[in-house]
C-alpha cells in the first residue's frame, strides 16, 4: 500500500489551456465614433461567431437560437456559417441544458449558454448558481468552469412580472461568477468577447429592449477588460452610477440637467462582478454626490452594496447621503404606464439628482 | 378505425449469480474469469472494511457525516470493471467508492473528503473522476455534458458512466440528463442503484412505476434491469453498456436492484423506519456472501485465504486513515483559493484583512483594526 501526497492545485487537464487576450487602455481601443452602424444584437453575433472562427471548443445552445436564428435573432445565420453541432436547438430544460454544460465545461468545452430570458434561468438555478461558480473551489482548484450565460435581462417591454426579471441584485450574490451587463453595442461586442475567453462562469446580462439600439461598432475584434467603468460624462455637481439599460437613462437625465446648469459625472460600470469602485470613489472625490441607479428590486439590490461600499470607501467624501433609484418593490406591472413608472426612468433620475445637489 | 397499439415495452431482469452463489454458467460464459471474481471480491472486502472504519470515525467525532456503500458494493465494482480506466470517466454521486478506487483515486482522498477538506475532491492525473456530488441528481446533467463533449471532440472509445440512486429518478435533472443523452446519443452509463430508500421513503412511495428502469423506456434509452448484488450481472450489462456506448449507439440505462443494508448516512437511523425483516432478508443477499460461496465452490476461496483478507483490509484500511488524518489542515487563508482563475483585487485586500472586520476596506479606517488578540 502505498500513500500518495495531495497533489498541487491546478485546472484539471481535460478543462484545458485559456488564455485571457491582451487588454489595452480605454483610449486605445478601436475607436466608437464611425459609420458603421449596427444594431447591438448584431454586436453579440459578431463577439460569438469571432470567437468560434478562432476556437473550435466554442459552441453556442438555447431554445430556437438555430433553425428559427434565435428567438430574438442574436444568433441569425450563425447556424448556416457553423453549422448544427456548434449552434444547438435545446429541448425546453433551461435546467437540462445549463446543467449539461458545466459537464461539457469541465470536460474542456467552451459553451456559451443562452436563455431566451434571464427569467427563465430561475429554474436553472442549481446549476447556474450551485455549481458552475463553485465548481473551481468544490474541487480544490482543479475544475473550472469556462462557460458564459447569457440573455436578456429587465424589464420594459411589457411582458408581465414573471418574464422580467432582473437578476442581478439576486445572482451577484453569488461568489465565484462574473457578471457583465453591457449597456450599449459597442460595449456589448468588446465585453462579450472578453466573456467567452474568460476561464471563469460569466453571467451576461442583455436586455430585449435594447436588442435594436444601433451604434458605430468596429469590425475588428476587440477585448473590454471586466472591472473596469467608463466614463460616459464629465460634470462636478453629482455622480450618477449605473449599468446596463439605465445607464443610457442616466444619460438622458444628465443632458437635461445640464439644461439648468448642473452637470453630472456618469459612470457606466459594464461589469458588477468585478466592480471597479475606484471609479466611484474618484469621481466621488470631485462631486461629493451620488445617485445610483439600478433597475432591479431595491432590497439587497447591486445599487445596496454600491452605496455599502461608498460608505466604506469614501465615506469622508460625502457631502450628502448616497442615493439610490431602484424600481418600485413591487413585481413589475403589466400595464405600460405603470411599468414605465416603476422602472428607473430620466425623470425619476433627474429628480433624484436635484434633490441631492440642491439640498 | 380500430384502436392500434403503438408501443408496447418490457424490462428484463438479469440475475446471473443468485444469492447462494449459484451461477448460471450459460449467462456467465464470457463475462468475469474467477481471478477477476477474486479481484472484485477483494475490492468489496476492502471497502466493506473501511465503511465500517469510516463509521467509526465519525461516530469517534474523527470525521463528518458520512454515508456508507455497505451492501451495494457489487454494483461498484462490477460496473467500474467494465469501463476502461484512465479513458473512460465517472461521475459519482457517493455511494460507489469502490469504483473510484478502481479507477486510480487513493482510499484516503474520500476520507479526506468526508473529513471536510475540498482537496479530498482533487483528482491526481490521469485519474477521471469528477468530485463527489452530494446534491441528488445534479451531477448525471454533468456527466452528460463530459460524454456530449467526448463526442463533439470525437474522443473515440471512451465513455461515461454515472451512478445514482432510486431517490434521484424523482428529480428534473434526471428527466434533463437522460432528454439530452438521448436526443444528442451521447456515450454514456446511466446507472442507477436502487437500494429502495430515498433516505426515508421507500420506492413505492416515491414512485408509481414498477421498475426504476422502465423510466429510460420514454426517453427511447435501452435499458435493463439487473441483479445489483450480482458482480457478473452488473458487470455483463454494463460491459454492454459501453461497448453500445463507444460504437456510437448512444446512452444505456442500468438499474441495480440492491439493498443500502447501512444507514443513509450517520446522520440517520434507519431503524426508525425500516422493517428489521427488511433488513434481513436482505443481509442473506449481501453481495459478498454470495461470492464468496460462489469462489469456494470453484475451489478458488478458502478461511484461510479469507483471514489474509481480513487482514490485509484491516492494514490498509489502517494506513488510509492515518494517511488522511496527517495531512495538514488548511490554513484559514487557503479560503480565497480557487475562487477564480485569477483572484480579483478584491478577494486579494479580503484575505491581507481577514484578521480584521474588514471586508475589503482600508484596515487603518476607524473600528476596523484587529483587535490585538486576533493581529
Amino acid at each position: 500500500m502505498t500513500t500518495l501526497p495531495m497533489i498541487e492545485s491546478k485546472i484539471h487537464p481535460a478543462v484545458g489551456e485559456w488564455e485571457l487576450p491582451e487588454f489595452v487602455a480605454e483610449h486605445e481601443l478601436p475607436s466608437r465614433e464611425g459609420d458603421r452602424i449596427i444594431q447591438y444584437r448584431e454586436a453579440l453575433r459578431e463577439a460569438m461567431s469571432h470567437e468560434m472562427r478562432n476556437d473550435e471548443r466554442v459552441f453556442l445552445i438555447g431554445e430556437e437560437v438555430a433553425e428559427y436564428n434565435g428567438a430574438y435573432k442574436v444568433s441569425q445565420g450563425m447556424l448556416d456559417e457553423f453549422g448544427p453541432k456548434r449552434i444547438i436547438d435545446s429541448p425546453i430544460s433551461e435546467n437540462g441544458f445549463a446543467g449539461m454544460c458545466i459537464g461539457a465545461a469541465m470536460a474542456g468545452l467552451r459553451p456559451i449558454v443562452e436563455f431566451m430570458s434571464w427569467s427563465f434561468s430561475l429554474v436553472a438555478a442549481d446549476p447556474i448558481l450551485n455549481n458552475a461558480p463553485k465548481m473551481l473551489y468544490m474541487s480544490g482548484g482543479q475544475w473550472g468552469c469556462p462557460i458564459v450565460f447569457r440573455g436578456n435581462d429587465g424589464a420594459g417591454g411589457q411582458l408581465g412580472s414573471t418574464h422580467s426579471w432582473c437578476v442581478e441584485g439576486m445572482f451577484s450574490n453569488v461568489p465565484g461568477l462574473k457578471m457583465a451587463i453591457p449597456s450599449n453595442p459597442y460595449d456589448a461586442k468588446g465585453l462579450l468577447a472578453t466573456a467567452i475567453r474568460d476561464p471563469d462562469p460569466v453571467f451576461f446580462l442583455e436586455s430585449e429592449r435594447m436588442l435594436g439600439d444601433k451604434a458605430h461598432v468596429p469590425e475588428e475584434q476587440y477585448y473590454i477588460p471586466f472591472g473596469r467603468a467608463r466614463k460616459t460624462r464629465e460634470g462636478d455637481a453629482c455622480t450618477l452610477v449605473s449599468w446596463g439599460r439605465p445607464a443610457n437613462f442616466c444619460l438622458d437625465a444628465a443632458e437635461k440637467l445640464a439644461e439648468d446648469g448642473i452637470e453630472c459625472d456618469v459612470l457606466d460600470m459594464r461589469t458588477i462582478r468585478p466592480l471597479d469602485m475606484d471609479a466611484i470613489v474618484d469621481s466621488l472625490k470631485k462631486t461629493n454626490r451620488v445617485v445610483v441607479v439600478d433597475q432591479s428590486w431595491p432590497f439587497g439590490s447591486v445599487a445596496s452594496e454600491v452605496v455599502s461600499q461608498i460608505c466604506e470607501h469614501a465615506f469622508d467624501h460625502l457631502d450628502h447621503q448616497p442615493v439610490r433609484v431602484n424600481t418600485r418593490d413591487v413585481p413589475t406591472p403589466y400595464a405600460k404606464g405603470l411599468e414605465y413608472e416603476y422602472l428607473p426612468n430620466p425623470e425619476r433620475i433627474a429628480e433624484a439628482v436635484r434633490g441631492v445637489v440642491n439640498a | 378505425m380500430p384502436i392500434r397499439t403503438v408501443y408496447e415495452a418490457k424490462i428484463e431482469h438479469m440475475q446471473i449469480l443468485d444469492e447462494d452463489g449459484n451461477l448460471d454458467k450459460k449467462l456467465a460464459k464470457g463475462t468475469l474469469t474467477d481471478n477477476q471474481v477474486i479481484h472484485l471480491y477483494e475490492q468489496m472486502r476492502i471497502c466493506r472494511e473501511l465503511d465500517e472504519v469510516a463509521f467509526k470515525l465519525q461516530r469517534s467525532g474523527r470525521m463528518g457525516t458520512y454515508p456508507q456503500n455497505k451492501g451495494q458494493e457489487a454494483n461498484a465494482v462490477g460496473s467500474a470493471l467494465a469501463m476502461k480506466k484512465g479513458t473512460d470517466w465517472i461521475v459519482p454521486a457517493y455511494r460507489e467508492n469502490a469504483a473510484l478506487f478502481m479507477h486510480g483515486l487513493p482510499m484516503h482522498y474520500v476520507l479526506v473528503y468526508w473529513m471536510g477538506d475540498e482537496r479530498g475532491s482533487k483528482m491526481p492525473d490521469g485519474v477521471n473522476i469528477t468530485p463527489l456530488s452530494v446534491p441528488i441528481g445534479t451531477h448525471m446533467l454533468h456527466a452528460t455534458g463530459i460524454a456530449w463533449a467526448h463526442k463533439i471532440r470525437k474522443d473515440k472509445d471512451a465513455a461515461v458512466i454515472t451512478y445514482f440512486g432510486d431517490g434521484a429518478t424523482s428529480e428534473g435533472d434526471f428527466h434533463g440528463a437522460m432528454n439530452f443523452a438521448a436526443t444528442q446519443q451521447v456515450p454514456l452509463v446511466f446507472y442507477c442503484q436502487n437500494n429502495q430508500w430515498a433516505i426515508s421513503v421507500p420506492r413505492e412511495r416515491q414512485m408509481k412505476s414498477e421498475t426504476v428502469a422502465q423510466k429510460a423506456l420514454a426517453y427511447g434509452i435501452p435499458t435493463m434491469q439487473v441483479d445489483g448484488n450480482d458482480i457478473f450481472a452488473v458487470y455483463k450489462a454494463t460491459k454492454e453498456a459501453r461497448a453500445r456506448a463507444v460504437k456510437g449507439g448512444g446512452p444505456t440505462f442500468i438499474e441495480g436492484v440492491t439493498y443500502r443494508l447501512g444507514d443513509h448516512t450517520t446522520a440517520d437511523d434507519a431503524r426508525r423506519y425500516r422493517d428489521p425483516k427488511e433488513v434481513e432478508a436482505w443481509v442473506a443477499k449481501d453481495p459478498l456472501i454470495r461470492t464468496r460461496l460462489y469462489l469456494e465452490s470453484v475451489g478458488k476461496w478458502d478461511d484461510k485465504k479469507q483471514k489474509t483478507l481480513e487482514e490485509q483490509a484491516k492494514k490498509i484500511t489502517a494506513e488510509v486513515v492515518r494517511t488522511a488524518e496527517e495531512i495538514e489542515a488548511p490554513h484559514a487563508s487557503d479560503m480565497f483559493d480557487s475562487m477564480y482563475a485569477e483572484l480579483p483585487p478584491q478577494l486579494i485586500k479580503q484575505r491581507e484583512t481577514m484578521r480584521t472586520s474588514s471586508i475589503g476596506q482600508n484596515p487603518e479606517q476607524a473600528g476596523l483594526k484587529a483587535s490585538p488578540e486576533r493581529v
